[in-house]
């Protein structure tokens, strides 16, 4: 509503026309420019074709606009056999009238040029293409071919700069693709010179054997667009390009709370449990629990009837149940149930991009109310540093925008806090850090919670004992000899019991002895009170004659100092006359 | 060009007509320049045997896709062989009588 008001009263905006690709118009603001030629360039293999092939097919699909794509490389059945594994199904769009594909062959071998001529045959034939479909959409792929077809440049040139502004007054919505150019210009033979309102680079870089497509909008002219590089895949649904984040910071921020299954640890939570939505990071290096934690949640989540996916990339499903049976979980009802799915993948099998794509695309599917992810630094093995730490962030973003509580698992190779979080501890609301305590004879488990957003939890250490009904867990024992666990705990316990009895009985005589003591001290004390009072009262008659003196020889002082001051003033009055 | 593919093109009698097919945008002023200077060549070089087919690819889109037309005007030359396709306005004259092997069937 506002939006609208919004566009009525300032300038008219620039239109833009879906694209319906993945992704493509969130970083767009809304697509390409309606009825304008938008250039898409890359080397071979970037993906230029299918990027231009999907605009047309989701256009005829999604938004009904029929398209015309003139190919100046691949024949129709090339085309149709290229992108039938993309799920497109061109031979159907064809024959019903919504896609015309027409292959343009410009062979210079066979064409001699024996004077002035222009392109209007590619015009002719671009034009009733259109009309014949009533084309919306008209996808240019690779209209450069022209240049290594006829060999007068000027009149190629020349004839571009009409085609562009032909279409335009066409009113088609136009991808025109083009070969990466070199060092000078974008495209080899500078086509961004004629396409000047939006223009997107596609680029592929390959890296330990996994190839990451990327996109990046050069130019948008007149509009608002991200200008990072995003990654894209192209999969058996198309294009899906990924905005690093959601764009937008606007989550549906909940005040509900999750029970996490330990009521202990709900507790600790400030007594009710994860904040709905939010995302939670269980670290803690091998062994520590990490699992038992998540499947807790799990179990509950299940037990209230919600749904939940399980990513797993560590271990696989079986194994994972199996383990949990050991103390008590038995989460096989629920899968039966449907009420858990497991996702379970090889990290190393695909790039970052494309296991989250799968992840979305599960989550998407399963509709979870719950999502777990174990673990994230899995991850760190098919990428760099920053680039699991953005994939992290993505699936933070993306769970959160659609109010799905995450629990994310993460394996630290030490024991420091600071390094298990992978620097993204900002990213989480919840972070609980579990680690191994190793002691003489056995190592034991603890349990804290390093921060927690939007509620009072504890800072206590607690030791988190996993027995066959599950986890349990326990106050650390505090005694005078320091922080006990286990079964030095235990012993402790015991040891201190020992003693304080021990303690209590010796406290006792102690007092005794003391008010004994106490009640000598009274007797000496009253005694030298009375010696002392005895001693005060001799004084006292001393002082009061000693006092009587004094007063008496004041008095004589006096009366002579009066004497002496009227011979004074006698002598003064005489030197004066 | 193919020395054993000759005697194929000895057959064809140089008195038989040229098949020539010339492709259009109506009758924009290169496309009149371009019949005009295809005409004077026919009549200065192929001894005014020429049987020009001109076709307007405006009302025959399908054609002109059918053909791969892209440049206009284009030339097909169909007879005699071998084939043969021009574009330009025919206004190089040499260019035009070395693309259509005339020198070879007549003035050679």
């Amino acid at each position: 509503m506002s939006s609208a008001r919004k566009q009525t009263n300032s300038l008219p905006t620039l239109e833009k026309v879906p694209t319906g690709i993945q992704g493509l118009d969130e970083i767009t603001g809304g697509g390409l420019p309606k009825g304008r030629p938008t250039l898409v360039y890359g080397s071979a293999g970037s993906g230029k074709t299918l990027m231009g092939m999907e605009f047309l097919v989701r256009g005829i699909t999604e938004y009904n606009e029929p398209g015309v794509f003139m190919s100046f490389e691949e024949t129709e059945g090339e085309l149709t056999s290229n992108v039938g594994s993309l799920g497109f199904d061109l031979k159907s769009l064809v024959a019903s009238k919504k896609l015309l594909i027409d292959h343009v062959v410009v062979d210079r071998s066979e064409i001699e040029e024996t004077g002035e001529y222009d392109l209007e045959g590619l015009f002719v034939r671009l034009n009733s293409a259109i009309d014949s479909v009533k084309a919306k959409r008209v996808v240019l792929d690779t209209i450069e071919v022209l240049y290594s077809g006829l060999s007068n440049t000027g009149i190629i040139r020349a004839e571009l700069r009409r085609l562009f502004r032909w279409i335009k007054d066409k009113g088609v919505t136009t991808i025109v693709t083009g070969e990466r150019g070199g060092e000078t210009a974008l495209t080899r033979h500078g086509l961004e010179e004629y396409v000047s309102d939006c223009v997107i680079f596609l680029d592929t870089r390959i890296r330990e054997e996994l190839s990451t497509r990327r996109l990046r909008i050069v130019k948008y002219r007149g509009s608002a667009h991200a200008t990072n590089e995003f990654p894209f895949l192209i999969d058996e649904d198309g294009i899906s390009v990924l905005p690093v984040t959601e764009v937008r910071l606007e989550y549906p921020a909940s005040n509900e709370r999750v029970p996490t299954g330990i009521p202990a640890l709900d507790v600790m939570l400030g007594g009710k449990g994860y904040l709905e939505g939010s995302s939670i990071l269980v670290s803690g290096m091998v062994g520590t629990g990490k699992t038992s934690l998540t499947a807790h949640f799990v179990d509950a989540a299940c037990r209230r009837g919600q749904r939940c996916l399980y990513l797993a990339f560590e271990e696989a499903p079986e194994q994972i149940m199996r383990n949990m049976r050991s103390i008590g979980i038995d989460l096989q009802p629920w899968v039966k149930k449907g009420l858990l799915q497991f996702h379970a993948t090889r990290v190393s099998e695909q790039g970052l991009e494309k296991h989250l794509l799968s992840i979305q695309r599960e989550t998407a599917k399963a509709q979870p109310a719950i999502v777990v992810l174990d673990a994230i630094t899995d991850f760190g093995t098919t990428g760099t540093a920053v680039e699991v730490r953005q994939m992290v962030l993505r699936l933070v973003d993306f769970f959160k925008a659609r109010g799905i509580s995450t629990l994310f698992t993460s394996m630290s190779n030490r024991a420091d806090l600071e390094e298990t979080g992978v620097g993204l501890s900002s990213a989480f609301d919840t972070w609980i850090h579990m680690s191994n305590v190793q002691g003489d004879l056995e190592r034991n488990r603890t349990l804290v919670i390093v921060k927690s957003r939007g509620m009072a939890h504890s800072n206590q250490v607690r030791e988190f004992v996993l027995t066959d009904r599950g986890v349990e867990l326990v106050d650390i024992y505090a005694g005078a000899g320091g922080a006990f666990m286990g079964t030095a705990r235990l012993a402790q316990m015991a040891a201190d019991e020992a003693a304080d009895s021990a303690l209590r009985e010796g406290v006792a005589s102690r007092e005794r002895q003391i008010e004994a003591k106490g009640r000598a001290l009274e007797a000496r004390i009253a005694a030298m009170r009375s010696e002392f009072e005895a001693e005060a009262k001799e004084s006292e008659i001393v002082l009061a004659g000693e006092r009587a003196r004094g007063r008496v020889l004041a008095e004589a002082t006096k009366t002579l100092g009066k004497h002496r001051g009227a011979e004074r003033t006698a002598r003064r009055r005489r030197a004066k006359e | 060009m193919n020395e054993t593919e000759a005697p194929e093109y000895g057959k064809t009698e140089p008195a038989e007509e040229w098949k020539l097919r010339l492709f259009v945008t109506d009758w924009t002023p290169r496309c009149v320049v371009a019949y005009r200077n295809l005409k004077q060549i026919c009549h200065d070089h192929i001894e005014n045997k020429c049987d020009i087919e001109v076709v307007d690819v405006l009302e025959h889109p399908d054609l002109a896709r059918q053909e791969q037309i892209v440049a206009i005007p284009t030339l097909f030359k169909t007879w005699p062989k071998p084939e043969r396709v021009l574009v330009g306005d025919f206004s190089k004259v040499a260019d035009v009588l070395r693309a259509l092997d005339v020198p070879r069937w007549l003035d050679g």
